[in-house]
């Protein structure tokens, strides 16, 4: 809890609901007829409107991006330390907004709101979104908010999907992308940890296919260890071992299943944490928007060309010590933008905390977002004139 | 500009599309982006280096040049620049050679250790020459491999390179006709233009 809110903080900030009724034509064929985005913005609009930079965020993320919604809150947003009075993404300068993706549970329509047509939840019945049905509706909340063109579109992990299907299929609605500890598709390993992630829901005897909360229940143990397993892969084996090394409970081992190592008792915890603020099909959702995601797939598996048609510049960063969108995933964007001759810029930076990182306000990784959305901002300033 | 920068400035062709091998603060492609149209990218290793790349607007990419070049397609540049930084490099030799696997043309510039003042150096003193140009001592120089201008021409020759030109100049960048005729003697920065 803040006594006093940081100086670099956006500060106090409320959410605010959007509502859509035209319909959405999803991916998967299903059509939502109607359907509501909650986000948050920070910083001003100028008057042109060419000062907004959209955040996208990764599988657990969520609209509160920075800032605090009470003096009563423990933590700020969950990219605050990015975001605020001149910090990386710097508010005094441009219009932030974050959302909550469509069949997010944090505000937006999701497995969790009513279906118009039962009067009942979702549940199961919510139809698959993809990253592409992200950024269609993403586009309407930005013609919503009258902004034709972005300044920049900033997302890591699954969020810098986002960024990248933008740049794809609006190429006019962005100066700039900038992609964070990202890939142009998952690997096989990656959709591998997917699946286990859930199946350890699925077969959670308190799943019941999808539709727990009708039945009164929540597949605790199988999202928890869904989190659990993902929490591995999102920090390094050094980060862990810097962390809790093989530090014990107790003295001496006691030879049955509780907690004997720190890292156990971490692990369990994040994992039950996680199933008080996230919901189960939500997170299936999510993780099935990052398996699909392909764009390359459209263009006979040809990144350069399914780039071809973009027009911002780019920014890729990633963190040495990821292992779960290794640099290397971020290469294969940056090599493809450099074969289809597009302007892009990409830094590696040196980092323990793994595909962790992109939340972490490393000095280096702070500079050269910074730098780079400084020129943008400052380019903005000239075109003005 | 850096004085060798300069000089093959007159070389570029405008709207071309050129890759600068360990391009530092982008002060050559900077120039060749807003004055000849041309694209490029630089590649880094240096964060200070990157971040006033990236302040300036250079495509620039974080990039051990010394892993490889495998990312770059064949012949994917209409030239391929690498200023005073080959000797910095484990393998040279296979360097060029990547540089023009990438590039239809190189340029390369580098310190000519041939120069009189690094021989009256190394013969008077004894010890490895240490000059306003070459500030480094041997123990902590980035520069690994010191060769001359007739050494890379040499290495041209044994691997049928071909030298479209060449031009050898002092620290101001003075192209004196005693340079000229004995650049292995009185060039500073051998600077070379180069094709399969």
């Amino acid at each position: 809890m803040p006594d006093v809110i940081p100086a670099d903080s956006v500060g106090i900030v409320s959410p605010q609901i959007a509502q859509f009724e035209t319909p959405l034509v999803l991916s998967c064929g299903h059509t939502l007829s109607s359907y509501q985005l909650v986000y948050e913005t920070y910083g001003t609009l100028n008057a042109d409107a060419s000062n907004a930079i959209l955040i996208c965020h990764a599988l657990s993320g969520d609209h509160h991006a920075a800032g605090f919604h009470s003096m009563d809150d423990k933590k700020p947003g969950w990219w605050d330390s990015a975001i605020g009075p001149n910090k990386a993404i710097d508010t005094n300068k441009f219009f932030v907004i974050a959302l909550n993706n469509l069949g997010g549970c944090c505000g937006s329509t999701g497995p969790t709101s009513i279906n118009p047509d039962t009067g009942k939840r979702w549940e199961a019945d919510f139809p698959m979104v993809t990253v592409e049905d992200w950024v269609e509706s993403q586009a309407r909340l930005a013609d919503s908010l009258g902004i034709q063109t972005f300044a920049a579109i900033i997302g890591g992990s699954l969020g810098g999907m986002q960024v990248l299907e933008w740049s794809i299929r609006y190429p006019d609605r962005l100066k700039s992308a900038v992609l964070i500890a990202s890939a142009p598709k998952l690997s096989t390993q990656n959709i591998a940890f997917n699946e286990v992630a859930r199946q350890s829901i699925r077969r959670d005897p308190e799943f019941f296919d999808g539709n727990y909360l009708g039945n009164e229940t929540i597949p605790t143990n199988g999202l928890g260890l869904a989190r659990m397993l993902g929490h591995i892969t999102y920090l390094s084996d050094d980060a862990m071992g810097a962390k809790f090394g093989r530090q014990m409970r107790n003295d001496t081992y006691q030879y049955n299943y509780d907690i004997e190592f720190e890292v156990e008792s971490y692990l369990r915890y994040q994992g039950e944490a996680f199933t008080k603020r996230f919901d189960a099909n939500t997170y299936m959702l999510m993780t099935k928007a990052l398996d699909y995601f392909d764009p390359a797939s459209k263009t006979d598996n040809d990144l350069a060309k399914a780039l071809s048609h973009t027009s911002c510049e780019f920014l890729l960063v990633s963190f040495t010590t990821d292992w779960r969108f290794a640099p290397e995933r971020s290469e294969e964007i940056v090599n493809a933008l450099v074969k289809a001759g597009k302007p892009v810029s990409y830094a590696k930076i040196e980092a323990a905390e793994g595909h962790d990182a992109f939340l972490f306000p490393i000095p280096r990784y702070m500079a050269v977002l910074n730098t780079f959305l400084t020129r943008i901002s400052n380019n903005l300033t000239t075109e003005a004139k | 500009m850096r004085s060798d920068l300069e000089m093959i400035d007159e070389w570029i062709q405008p709207k071309t599309r050129v890759l600068d091998l360990a391009c530092g603060p982008g002060e050559l492609l900077h120039h060749l982006i807003q004055n000849k149209q041309v694209s490029g990218y630089g590649l880094e290793i240096r964060d200070k280096d990157l971040n006033t790349c990236i302040e300036k607007g250079i495509p620039v990419l974080e990039q051990n040049i010394d892993e490889g070049l495998q990312n770059f397609d064949d012949q994917s540049f209409d030239l391929v620049v690498m200023t005073h930084a080959l000797q910095q490099f484990r393998r040279p030799d296979l360097l060029i050679d990547e540089m023009l696997r990438i590039g239809k043309e190189c340029i390369i510039t580098f310190p000519n250790f041939g120069h009189w003042r690094n021989r009256i150096h190394l013969a008077i003193k004894g010890r490895m020459p240490v000059s306003e140009f070459l500030p480094y001592n041997w123990y902590d120089t980035p520069n690994i491999h010191f060769f001359t201008f007739q050494d890379f021409e040499r290495l041209c020759r044994e691997k049928n390179i071909k030298i479209l030109r060449w031009a050898a100049v002092d620290g101001q960048l003075k192209d004196h006709w005693w340079i000229r005729s004995m650049p292995n003697l009185f060039s500073e920065t051998a600077i070379f233009h180069i094709s399969r």
